[in-house]
């Protein structure tokens, strides 16, 4: 008779069903991950397909100006209202270049004397004090962003004759800037430890200091991985809501200026869909097209940015 | 960094003396760019505690009430405390000055003022009782009665509080109102225990469903998925679920839950349903590391006495990787309590006073109720606003310690 037998070469014994349902469950449960994707990109195209029937994809895409509060009355002229993302874009991309000035030279910094120059023992202090600062909630950033920078910004300004608006891109970009410092000084520092130290080496060896070997041989062989690592910082930018939210400006205003108001694509998709809405109106659906276009740009810069660090690190492993 | 003085090596190379400099240059940028951060997060930290550390405390009044007052109005309470205001202040004439002694004392003071009462006893002439005093009372009191917090109040107002600070009729006691009571729009009845209650309800669904799913998702991917395509498009899948801005889930909440299945709006359900997409990347990661630390002699040691692959991986392999998996669903617990974005998506920025029963009730969470009171113009919701963060920040704090400790204290190192 023959006996079944499993891949070890015993027998299999009585048939588990039980087992059977909790590989079941298992299979289940990882599928779920795949359904909130399968969600997120159904829900933001089926609204955004809604929206689209209204207003013209190209006027949305293009668009210099953007007023969905005119679109009221269906029977009005115009009522379609103004749909123009540029200003929004425009505004994220704005503050996200001030959040990534401040992070990127001060997380690079930052990694580098944790890498290369502090010892173990501060090491060990300065790292998870880095994490306190990516622990604290956005809204916190953000209380501080309207209650403390803005105020001391404007005043600052006033002081030199300049006019600082009292919601700034500044102000908002500037405490961004700190918040993602310490996802770019732990990705700099990974890359950076990565780098053989036979590079190291030879450059002391042929008489470099060590900022010198740093600069010039460290560095150059981490760029990849750390440009990738501001892509994933930058994505984090775009995307960030409170932080703009409470004090970035409310109104679009297409401007390169930082000492401006500007506003972002996530502010105005929670100006729209807060309070009453109606859930057929284009306004309240161009939240979803402003969140599609949000999808599409975080999901490039973190494919891209994922895309150069497993490639770097497989590149010296 | 030793100097050379070798005479040869200085001679032969004349620019060392700059090329130190710039060696110590560079090192101390790095550490600049270090205590920069460590200086911001000391002035945040620093700058909302000494903000916040007000909102735990409420200013009081001394007031006395005769026998008369409490036989005219004893059973009505609103007008006991608006006489016996009169009585203490008697300077204040006409309706105008009424009404400005009516607003010394606390929205809300004549429920506390009833609870006195029910405890009194009838044995002398006049009673004295402390009545927590208004919102702009207290909040000039306690910057020590500085002028640009007196400019709200009016003339008479300011004297009489510069009266009843001078004679001692003021006192400082512990606001349990603030963290016990719900949303109000008097920042003096204001408290954050509805908010409390409603982030502690989504948590709690949050965690019931991404701990279960996420762990299960882990073992499946880390011991029984084939190395297929499929798998390797599941890994990537949840490496970018991870990145998604937070915001996108909050759409996702309305759009699905709301809209698609009727869900009730604002509800801590909801709440915790939307921030447990979130966190379930997170928790699939850690609880794959942890599982991938375990080593494989003891899955090999089940197998080879003749356990199944089930019983190996619940048996033997779970029990050692479980302390590894709290860690990453405490920390990601932390990050969802942190979490506003996809909250006020799906409607939980309401303004809700009595604090949530059930998980179908409106609610708010901690980290909107930040958001709410710090776009209110009045000044005492700028100290609750720091008060709640403060409150936030604690919880927090307490949520990572613990998982630093879970994790020193059960992680085995093979």
């Amino acid at each position: 008779m023959a006996v079944a037998t499993n891949k070890n070469g015993f027998s299999a014994g009585k048939k588990r069903y039980g087992e059977k349902a909790i590989k079941l469950a298992l299979v289940a449960s990882s599928t779920v991950a795949v359904l909130v994707t399968v969600g997120i990109v159904f829900s933001l195209l089926f609204e955004s397909l809604l929206f689209f029937q209204d207003v013209n994809f190209f006027d949305f895409i293009f668009g210099l100006d953007w007023n969905p509060q005119i679109a009221m009355r269906s029977d009005q002229v115009g009522s379609s209202g103004a749909f123009g993302a540029v200003p929004l874009l425009v505004g994220t991309l704005l503050i996200s270049f001030i959040a990534l000035s401040v992070a990127a030279p001060l997380g690079i910094y930052s990694a580098i004397y944790l890498a290369e120059y502090a010892g173990d023992k501060r090491r060990a202090v300065i790292k998870p004090v880095l994490e306190v600062l990516a622990g604290i909630p956005t809204v916190v950033y953000g209380f501080f962003a309207a209650i403390v920078i803005a105020p001391a910004l404007r005043g600052a300004g006033a002081s030199i004759g300049l006019d600082i608006a009292s919601e700034s891109a500044l102000a908002a970009g500037l405490v961004m800037g700190v918040m993602i410092i310490p996802l770019v000084s732990s990705i700099s520092d990974d890359v950076i430890t990565a780098v053989p130290s036979a590079l190291r080496e030879g450059s002391l060896g042929l008489g470099a200091t060590k900022s010198e070997t740093i600069r010039r041989v460290v560095l150059p062989a981490a760029l990849p991985g750390i440009a990738g690592g501001i892509m994933l910082a930058a994505s984090r930018a775009v995307g960030e809501t409170m932080i703009v939210v409470m004090a970035a400006g409310l109104s679009a205003n297409l401007t390169f200026n930082p000492l401006e108001a500007v506003t972002t694509v996530t502010v105005q998709i929670v100006m729209l869909l807060t309070g009453d809405q109606e859930f057929d109106s284009a306004k309240t659906l161009s939240a979803f097209a402003l969140g599609l276009t949000l999808f599409v740009i975080t999901l490039i810069f973190n494919l891209i940015g994922n895309w150069a660090v497993n490639r770097y690190r497989e590149a010296y492993d | 960094m030793t100097k050379q003085t070798h005479p040869l090596a200085r001679a032969t190379l004349p620019g060392l003396e700059a090329r130190y400099r710039a060696e110590i240059r560079f090192k101390y940028i790095g550490l600049v760019a270090v205590a920069f951060s460590l200086v911001f997060l000391f002035f945040l930290i620093g700058g909302i505690a000494i903000k916040g550390v007000g909102a735990f405390f409420k200013t009081d009044v001394q007031l006395e009430i005769t026998k008369e007052l409490i036989a005219e109005h004893g059973s009505d309470s609103y007008t006991l405390l608006r006489e016996t205001l009169l009585y203490n202040l008697p300077e204040a004439k006409g309706r105008l000055g009424h009404k400005d002694a009516y607003k010394m004392i606390a929205a809300g003071a004549d429920d506390e003022l009833e609870k006195v009462m029910a405890n009194l006893g009838e044995t002398s002439d006049i009673f004295k009782v402390w009545l927590p005093v208004s919102d702009t009372i207290d909040m000039a009191y306690k910057a020590d009665l500085a002028e640009d917090m007196l400019g709200t109040l009016t003339a008479s107002q300011q004297k009489w509080l510069q009266s009843w600070a001078d004679n001692g009729r003021l006192r400082m006691s512990f606001n349990w109102n603030f963290l016990t009571k719900g949303d109000s729009r008097d920042p003096e009845r204001a408290g954050i225990g509805g908010a409390f209650l409603g982030s502690v309800m989504s948590l709690l669904v949050c965690l019931i469903l991404s701990f279960i799913v996420g762990i299960f998702a882990a073992i499946y991917l880390e011991e029984f998925a084939p190395k297929n395509k499929l798998t390797a498009f599941l890994e990537v899948n949840i490496n970018n679920l991870a990145t998604v801005p937070s915001i996108i889930f909050g759409l996702l909440g309305l759009a699905v839950f709301l809209n698609l299945f009727g869900l009730p709006r604002s509800s801590a359900i909801v709440g915790g349903m939307v921030l447990s997409l979130m966190t379930l990347p997170t928790i699939i990661i850690t609880s794959r590391v942890s599982l991938q630390a375990v080593p494989p002699s003891i899955r090999e040691a089940a197998l080879g006495l003749g356990a199944s692959q089930i019983q190996a991986v619940f048996h033997h392999v779970l029990p050692l990787a479980i302390p590894g998996m709290l860690t990453g669903t405490i920390l990601g617990m932390a990050r969802a309590l942190g979490e506003t974005a996809p909250l006020l998506m799906i409607g939980m920025v309401a303004f809700i006073v009595d604090p949530p029963l059930g998980f179908m009730d409106p609610a708010t969470a901690l980290p909107v109720q930040v958001f709410l009171w710090s776009d209110s113009p009045e000044r005492a919701f700028a100290e609750k606003t720091s008060g709640a963060i403060l409150v936030l920040l604690v919880f927090l704090l307490f949520m990572n310690l613990t998982a630093i400790l879970l994790r020193k204290k059960l992680e085995k190192k093979w």
